[in-house]
């Protein structure tokens, strides 16, 4: 069975000298009955189902069902093909993958829920970005896949992944911090390091709620989407460094939960609380749903 | 403490925006499409909750419509169901009405076949794509669709029961979860769901036992098929 912390899981990796990847793909071969090569191909389908959705609307101009979002995605790949941006072309492109992602979700395109839907932009822009950039070959791209998987079955373990219990910290939070993990892996980085990042990630939204305008999965989900991609990318670069977190990462998972329960149901995606209820907000809604 | 696999964390591959309002919503339709069978002429969707108030922003018609015609949640015809359905002449009819005390994503199908019968089922979309189906034609029932499902209805005498686990015994499929109701008027229900596929050889057998009426089987909806 999958360990249950992320302090066994740098233990058993340190003992056996893993990687997450490598541990996560041998207990999900023992757990599923399948083949390793089988368990790698099912992950490989995945991959090339994220880099369709976080491809598609930056070449093509969608709309959201509701017409509440789109087109956005294609927006910021023109302006990050252009001359003039603030954080460079890795940035960019990494931003309009997370939200055509996003995007085609909305749209009622294929997506890959990782963990969840409502953060299906954020695991392929990280890691399809993280991998052009350093030149990685498919292969390593599916070993990343697993090691966010790895972190995201810790988290599920002891905390959660939906919105609905957690808010938005426990959705697109816990999708950047595997991220983050799987980047910093992927950088030759230990699991130590992966965990890191993934700690400062949570850290960095914790409290983050879950408040979508009309109950729909795309004001403010879709540039949160985005905000989690910048973010597991820049930590990966602080836990490369050699930055620690002060506060271990099993610790955060737990404070994560712990705040996610506390946070009033208004803010955990019922739609009455946060932004939803701004008078934009109400007055998009009336629009979509008349009454 | 569940135990998750990494296509729990990673997955499902599914069609937009919502895994409960749209992926859940396909595969509860598929479901309630399978029970009752071919030669569908009209289907009447009973929105229940948040499916009632919500429906048209998560496409939640669009993928009951596309579940009834045999779709699965990750196919990508999915948002093109209105048009499909019309084209095969099925009519579809929404409607919103207060269930009571169900799970606020419930939908009741009542579906009429080309024959004029009626199928009536009635189920909820839990969370992350997972469902269950709490009644068919007015009897309660239990299943979730995950497994290889068997649905009988017999006459409620001794010995059914045992005469229908028997068969399974023969051919060595295990039995995981087996619920039984009794309807009244000497009639009762039967849920079985196994751990591995249900051979046509079984199925057929029941089919000819004197004592039951009917059998309905429904597949379990996998992922990629692989």
């Amino acid at each position: 069975m999958f360990v249950s912390s992320g302090r066994e899981l740098t233990e058993i990796c340190r003992e056996e000298n893993l990687t997450i990847y490598e541990y996560t793909i041998r207990e999900e071969v023992e757990k599923s009955g399948l083949s390793r090569e089988k368990v790698i191909e099912k992950m490989k389908g995945t991959l090339h189902v994220m880099m369709n959705s976080a491809t598609y609307a930056q070449e093509n101009e969608i709309k959201s069902v509701s017409g509440l979002i789109g087109g956005d995605a294609y927006k910021i790949r023109q302006y990050a093909d252009g001359e003039k941006t603030l954080t460079g072309d890795f940035m960019n492109r990494a931003m309009a993958r997370a939200l055509s992602s996003s995007e085609v979700n909305a749209a009622m395109g294929k997506i890959v829920a990782c963990p969840t839907a409502g953060s299906c932009g954020i695991v392929p822009a990280v890691v399809i970005s993280a991998g052009e950039k350093l030149q990685k070959t498919e292969e390593d791209l599916i070993n990343a896949l697993f090691t966010a998987s790895g972190v995201g079955i810790i988290i599920a373990k002891n905390a959660t992944l939906a919105g609905a219990e957690g808010g938005c910290q426990a959705e697109c939070g816990s999708a950047a911090a595997m991220a983050s993990a799987a980047v910093v892996e992927m950088m030759g980085g230990t699991p130590e390091q992966a965990l890191n990042a993934a700690a400062i990630v949570f850290k960095n939204v914790m409290g983050l709620v879950c408040d979508p305008v009309a109950g729909l999965v795309e004001v403010p989900c879709a540039k949160r989407n985005i905000a989690g991609t910048v973010s597991a990318l820049t930590t990966a670069d602080l836990a490369m460094s050699g930055v620690e977190s002060k506060i271990p990462f099993d610790e955060v998972v737990w404070a994560m939960h712990k705040v996610g329960k506390a946070l009033p149901s208004e803010l955990r995606e019922t739609a009455m609380g946060g932004i939803a209820i701004t008078p934009t907000g109400q007055r998009l809604k009336k629009e979509i749903f008349g009454e | 403490m569940r135990d998750y696999g990494v296509f729990d964390i990673l997955g499902p591959v599914m069609i937009g925006p919502s895994s409960s309002h749209t992926a859940g919503a396909a595969r509860l339709a598929k479901v309630a499409g399978n029970i009752a069978g071919s030669n569908i002429k009209k289907v009447e969707f009973m929105l229940h909750g948040s499916f009632g108030q919500t429906y048209k922003g998560h496409g939640t018609d669009k993928a009951l419509i596309a579940g009834i015609l045999n779709m699965d949640p990750w196919d990508e015809n999915l948002k093109r169901s209105f048009e499909i359905a019309e084209e095969k002449g099925i009519e579809v009819v929404f409607t919103v009405e207060d269930m009571g005390d169900v799970h606020p994503n419930t939908v009741k199908f009542i579906i009429t076949k080309e024959d004029g019968r009626i199928t009536e089922v009635t189920g909820s979309s839990i969370g992350g794509g997972n469902i269950y189906v709490f009644d068919i034609d007015g009897q309660s029932v239990e299943f979730t669709g995950e497994r290889p499902t068997l649905l009988t209805q017999h006459k409620d005498t001794p010995g059914v029961i045992s005469k229908i686990s028997s068969l399974f015994y023969d051919q060595n499929v295990n039995i995981g979860t087996m619920k039984v109701y009794r309807s009244g008027k000497g009639k009762a229900t039967m849920a079985l769901e196994t751990d591995s596929a249900i051979p046509d050889d079984i199925i057929n057998k029941i089919m000819n036992m004197e004592e039951v009426e009917n059998v309905e089987f429904i597949n379990p909806i996998l992922e990629g098929g692989a």
